[in-house]
């Protein structure tokens, strides 16, 4: 981690990688979206809706993966000053807003012809809505820093503190039983999906983030450029 | 009720939105990298 702390060292992996990340990540996602609309069969209860399954569950998953994303960065941030870390946080912050963003709007598509409403305010929801209203509150505070010439700890701190909300979500459908379902799928304890109905979930879920992957390198990469730009820009004035 | 356009509405959604990131992103990296190497050339 502190050998990508160098600038320089960042970019030789970066530039290469995202054409990688971009280009694996929609070879992936193009039979995973097919297979999940066309191949695998209607679910016994929900019918062909369960389709939505293969873009909301990637989109949940990504949703909050980003924010333990701007966490890990912000405490690189606030415990190793890494120069890199708050230009990661601001990064990933844009591609994590769209997939919470995403997350809500295909699930309350899921929610009208299977619950037969658009939304409630049940736990698991609220906590994914709240996790949005962070987002943008994390791209408004990060942006109002690097423009006042900030270090970005104020967006770091609130980048912690806003990790609460992730146990939150995680734990929402124990703690609250109303509308949303539990947990039907698990890394450690296997699944209660149909594998015929399961099989497409892995490639959209591994092709969206490498697609998410490509978005923070991008951004990083943007940000890295207009500092290098700025710097020039500074020292061709002073000469 | 027919489950097609709910399906069909949140693969736009999401392929759309996931799109507008990309192109987004990949303009913003494209144009301060531009601008970084023109810079770079003139002084």
């Amino acid at each position: 981690m502190h050998g990508y702390a160098n600038p320089a060292r960042f970019l030789k992996f970066a530039r290469p990688a995202t054409g990688w990340f971009l280009w694996i990540g929609l070879l992936l996602l193009a039979p995973g979206l097919f297979g999940g609309l066309f191949v695998t069969p209607p679910d016994y209860l929900q019918g062909e809706t369960v389709r939505i399954l293969y873009i909301h569950v990637p989109a949940a998953w990504l949703g909050m993966a980003g924010w333990a994303g701007i966490a890990a960065a912000s405490l690189a941030q606030i415990v190793w000053r890494h120069p890199l870390s708050a230009i990661a946080g601001r990064a990933v912050a844009p591609a994590g807003a769209t997939f919470a963003a995403i997350c809500l709007a295909t699930g309350s598509i899921w929610g009208r012809p299977t619950w037969g409403t658009w939304w409630e305010w049940d736990g698991r929801l609220t906590s994914m809505l709240i996790l949005l209203f962070l987002y943008l509150g994390y791209i408004g505070l990060a942006s109002a820093e690097r423009e006042r010439g900030g270090d970005g700890r104020m967006a770091a701190l609130f980048g912690l503190v806003g990790a609460i909300n992730l146990p939150i979500i995680h734990f929402s459908v124990m703690w609250w039983r109303t509308l949303h379902q539990g947990q039907s799928i698990s890394i450690t304890g296997g699944s209660s999906i149909a594998p015929e109905l399961l099989w497409p979930l892995p490639l959209t879920l591994v092709g969206f983030s490498l697609l998410f992957g490509a978005v923070v390198l991008m951004l990083m990469r943007a940000e890295l450029a207009k500092a290098k730009f700025e710097a020039r820009l500074r020292r061709s004035s002073a000469e | 009720m027919n489950p097609w356009p709910f399906v069909i509405a949140a693969y736009g959604i999401a392929l759309g939105g996931t799109a507008l990131l990309l192109f987004w992103a990949m303009r913003a990296m494209r144009k301060a990298e531009k601008q970084a190497d023109n810079l770079k050339r003139r002084t």
